[in-house]
């Protein structure tokens, strides 16, 4: 590693030497050491790449929007059929969206089955866990904005879901929707805490990124039998790998953008709200359709919001309660079958929440549920209590 | 694959001018950067704004009709033709002999009304089709400040125009004082009138093809 030399007379040295932050981020961009690193990995990236393609087509929305309960779809509308290239710039928005939640739940099951939320990274993963939430909430405040059918009728189950929570559930609800129901008012306080969480978002990205920097990636080989410690410089190793994740991932946006539109919004939105007439079924987006199963499996309506925050809350508690000194569960038998069956329980959890509430979907949801936080609340403790034992006295282990 | 750092591939090698990975990385770069500058290209069409398809013809031919028999000698209304403000003055015989005083036009920058600021139908001492109506678009040629009604001092009184933003003098006809910051004479519409009394501003029989959006300065 060489720092850049101070006799510098280029204009680089010029500026290295009046931000002396530069040098520092020119190495973590290029020398930063990593493992060998799996495709997995590469997810990040593709991730950085959709959020600045919804903040750049968001901002360009946000030129021709009116957060007023009587323009606002008109607004969008006009969008869609007036402004040059604006159907393009909204489906560039509506299939980020997509394509930003699916490399997120990706980009968390790996670090779920990687182990990636281990010591020495808790801060890696608390932080991701913060972005998965504030992420939630951008993009249902977001789904409000063209204030059709299912905006509306989202916005109204959720705020009415929130109410539950004794004592602030109702004064959080009348800030939010400014001391009204459902109206200007409240789609004008939509509109900016999307517009401001997107840059929220973007600063803990950041944040993010420096706290992996800090401790570096976990090696996907180190509880193999043949670890490989070898590391390579992240230029150009990873950032060609990247660059090759990064051009499928937007290969499949593209494709999702201009073959498979009508997939992506459902038709029930293209009506106008209509506070009188609710739609026949009212199905959120699918990436919170598996949290919308988790309100709509427990029979109780403060008892669903409870599990559905617990079902992310539990998340943030997984540095402690695996404390094993094995990361990857390709190595850990129970956790491999474990987190299998986590994946499985969320897909089902999310085919739950697009279907109507008959009895075979709400057991399946609960069934879910009961997975999901078993295998987080009593298999991974255990198994971590096990194979720390082990670490401890391998003879034991193999006796027993 | 090794997992020791490799000998560099024999093209790899620096010492010959360009080597592969040049040729690799530049065309990288390059395809990144049409990639990038394609992506652009909604963005920046969107800044057209929502009327681009239709601006233009409708606008163009907008027509309004005002009725000044309301109007007394001396009289003044403002009415609004193309977003633009206009102002209607009813001017009495003093006022249109002092449009012709010596004396004014020797302060001002364009008595005869050469730059194209009219239709040619206004093209005359009193910039107007009737001498009887002033009719002008209020806009300073200056920075775009509308001007209020004021008598020129120490002049013959023929109405007038004064910019309150920067100090700009208009005479009764709009035509701009010497040494003024305004640089052209206000803006005539083009019209014409359906009855005597009847003004229809945005048609010039005269002057049929004049274009509002053509002239020097608005």
């Amino acid at each position: 590693m060489t720092q850049p030399s101070s006799s510098n007379t280029n204009a680089t040295g010029w500026l290295t030497r009046r931000l002396p932050f530069l040098a520092p981020l020119h190495r973590h961009m290029t020398q930063f050491p990593m493992p060998p690193v799996n495709g997995w990995w590469g997810l990040g990236a593709c991730l950085i790449v959709a959020l600045c393609l919804m903040g750049l087509s968001g901002l360009f929305l946000a030129l021709n929007y009116t957060p007023d309960s009587q323009q606002a779809f008109s607004a969008i509308e006009e969008i869609q059929r007036r402004v040059p290239s604006g159907w393009l710039i909204r489906s560039i928005h509506t299939t980020g969206a997509t394509m930003l939640f699916a490399a997120l739940y990706l980009h968390v099951g790996r670090g779920l089955w990687y182990g990636s939320y281990k010591a020495p990274r808790e801060l890696v993963w608390l932080s991701g866990l913060v972005l998965l939430l504030l992420f939630m909430i951008t993009a249902f405040a977001g789904y409000v904005l063209p204030w059709g059918q299912m905006s509306y009728w989202g916005a109204t189950v959720i705020t009415h879901a929130v109410e539950a929570i004794p004592a602030i559930g109702k004064p959080l609800i009348n800030v939010l929707l400014g001391g009204e129901g459902l109206g200007t008012i409240a789609l004008h306080r939509f509109f900016v805490l999307h517009f401001a969480l997107g840059f929220i978002v973007l600063a803990i990205v950041g944040l993010h990124v420096v706290f992996l920097h800090g401790v570096g990636s976990s090696n996907p080989t180190a509880d193999s039998p043949q670890p490989v410690t070898q590391t390579r410089p992240f230029s150009p190793y990873y950032i060609s790998k990247d660059g090759v994740l990064v051009c499928v991932f937007l290969l499949i946006y593209a494709g999702l953008l201009f073959f498979l539109p009508d997939w992506i919004e459902k038709t029930s939105n293209i009506i106008p709200a209509n506070p009188l007439k609710t739609p026949s079924d009212i199905t959120p987006e699918w990436y919170l359709a598996p949290f919308y199963a988790m309100l709509r499996a427990v029979p109780s309506r403060l008892g669903g919001l409870i599990v559905a925050a617990f079902s992310v809350l539990v998340l943030f508690a997984l540095p402690w309660l695996d404390r094993s000194p094995r990361h990857n569960a390709t190595y850990r038998p129970t956790i491999r079958l474990g987190m299998t069956l986590v994946f499985i329980a969320f897909i089902t959890l999310g085919a739950a929440g697009v279907h109507s509430p008959t009895t075979l979907w709400l057991w399946l949801s609960r069934v879910g549920l009961i997975v999901w936080f078993g295998v987080f609340l009593i298999l991974l403790p255990l198994t971590a209590q096990r194979e720390r034992r082990l670490a401890r006295s391998p003879q034991e282990g193999s006796q027993s | 694959m090794s997992d020791r750092p490799q000998q560099p591939h024999p093209a790899d090698r620096p010492d010959d001018g360009p080597t592969r990975r040049d040729v690799i990385g530049l065309s990288t770069a390059a395809l990144g950067g049409a990639g990038v500058c394609a992506l652009s290209v909604p963005f920046l069409d969107s800044l057209r704004g929502p009327h681009a398809a239709t601006s233009g013809d409708a606008v163009q031919n907008a027509v309004v009709d005002v009725d000044v028999s309301d109007l007394a000698p001396g009289g003044q209304k403002t009415v609004l033709w193309q977003s633009f403000p206009v102002s209607i003055q009813r001017r009495t015989p003093a006022m249109i002999a002092a449009l012709s005083a010596p004396e004014l036009i020797a302060q001002l920058r364009d008595p005869n009304s050469s730059v194209l600021q009219q239709p040619h139908d206004a093209v005359n001492a009193h910039r107007s089709l009737n001498a009887d109506y002033g009719v002008f678009i209020t806009i300073c040629t200056h920075l775009g400040c509308i001007p209020n009604l004021r008598d020129l001092p120490n002049l013959p009184a023929s109405g007038g125009f004064f910019c309150p933003c920067h100090g700009s003098q208009f005479d009764g006809a709009g035509r701009v004082l010497r040494d003024m910051p305004a640089p052209y004479n206000l803006p005539v519409p083009p019209m014409h009138y359906l009855s005597p009394t009847v003004i229809r501003l945005g048609e010039s029989k005269a002057d049929p093809h004049f274009n509002i959006a053509s002239i020097q300065q608005i």
